[in-house]
């Protein structure tokens, strides 16, 4: 029996639109609805099969963030973890924090609880970086499967379906192995009301980055965040002639 | 009666908390999900209210299938660089 841990992180909820603070230094992100990164629900429900097929014996989230990020915890415990820990980080190191602290401290968690198997989301739609689960297999020295869209686990090995450009490519890795999940691995369950409520008798650890050994110095300056460019206004050409002097005029043709 | 209302006060409740993440807005989807309830406020047969509220039940997973379709579509649309529907 496999543990299995998961790496989760609270968002910006994905339909909300986007706003920049005006000093441009990041998003404004106080009374904002954040929620539980899409990708992540995605690795949480996988962990929640392999508990239910038998395959794993525990599903434990984790979280590095402000006190916060205990909210996605909660989603996490509802839609079926069994315990979360919680590396609390204060907001001034969160704001400079990246995936290569992240992954030192899910390394950290994941050597401390004994786990099998890690399964992160590929991506959080709030910085898409993308790295996670890569860094957190490169330190601890695990094979990695990352864009799983289909995972199957047997005898001490895992097979899994990954999403590359074209199709899809089959890997078998060894356990101890980091999965990173892709958006078509399975579809998640929704966190129900009386689930939440029972959520909230689960046991949070709770850590500081201390306690983990990671240094949280800032390792990258954000020198400006700033909105996509707007997209010009198209005009309408009375007829094909001055279409195409007008692609010649801009170097079109 | 006595247990159809607590029956109905959870599917009630339940409503309540899926409106939060309702695309048109919490207070849209509550002051309909009222009157919806007030409309039937003065059945008493207990097969109807019954009936009442499997289909309270069922609209329940209509929402649940809703919001998933909603975010993997947009998911799909934000991450994905082929063109194909679903």
């Amino acid at each position: 029996m496999a543990r299995v841990l998961v790496g989760v992180k609270r968002v910006i909820d994905y339909a909300v639109k986007i706003r920049v603070k005006p000093d441009k230094s990041g998003v404004v992100t106080d009374g904002v609805k954040h929620g539980l990164n899409p990708f992540d629900e995605i690795a949480i429900e996988e962990a929640v099969r392999l508990k239910e097929k038998k395959i794993a014996s525990e599903v434990i989230a984790v979280s590095c963030g402000i006190s916060q990020a205990q909210e996605s915890l909660r989603t996490a415990l509802a839609m079926g973890a069994d315990r979360a820990v919680h590396v609390e980080v204060p907001q001034a190191q969160y704001d400079t924090l990246l995936p290569l602290h992240v992954s030192k401290m899910l390394a950290r968690v994941a050597v401390d609880e004994k786990a099998d198997i890690i399964i992160v989301g590929k991506q959080a739609i709030d910085d898409d970086s993308n790295q996670t689960a890569q860094m957190t297999a490169a330190l601890l020295g695990w094979p990695q499967a990352t864009f799983a869209s289909e995972v199957t686990v047997a005898d001490g090995n895992v097979l899994v379906k990954r999403e590359v450009d074209g199709g899809l490519e089959t890997v078998k890795v060894k356990l101890p192995a980091v999965i990173s999940a892709d958006l078509r691995l399975n579809e998640p369950r929704y966190a129900t009301l009386p689930n939440i409520m029972k959520a909230k008798k689960k046991p949070i650890k709770k850590l500081t980055a201390a306690d983990v050994d990671v240094d949280l110095a800032p390792r990258q300056q954000v020198l400006s965040v700033e909105d996509p460019p707007i997209r010009q206004a198209g005009s309408v050409v009375p007829d094909v002639d001055t279409l195409i002097t007008k692609l010649k005029e801009k170097g079109h043709l | 009666m006595a247990a159809g209302r607590q029956r109905v006060i959870d599917l009630y409740k339940t409503l309540l908390y899926m409106g939060r993440d309702y695309p048109q807005g919490y207070d849209f989807f509550r002051s309909r999900l009222k009157k919806a309830f007030q409309r039937n406020r003065d059945i008493s047969d207990p097969e109807q209210i019954k009936m009442l509220v499997k289909r309270g039940e069922f609209v329940v997973k209509e929402i649940e299938a809703l919001y998933m379709l909603k975010k993997y579509r947009t998911l799909k649309q934000r991450y994905s660089t082929e063109k194909d529907q679903s």
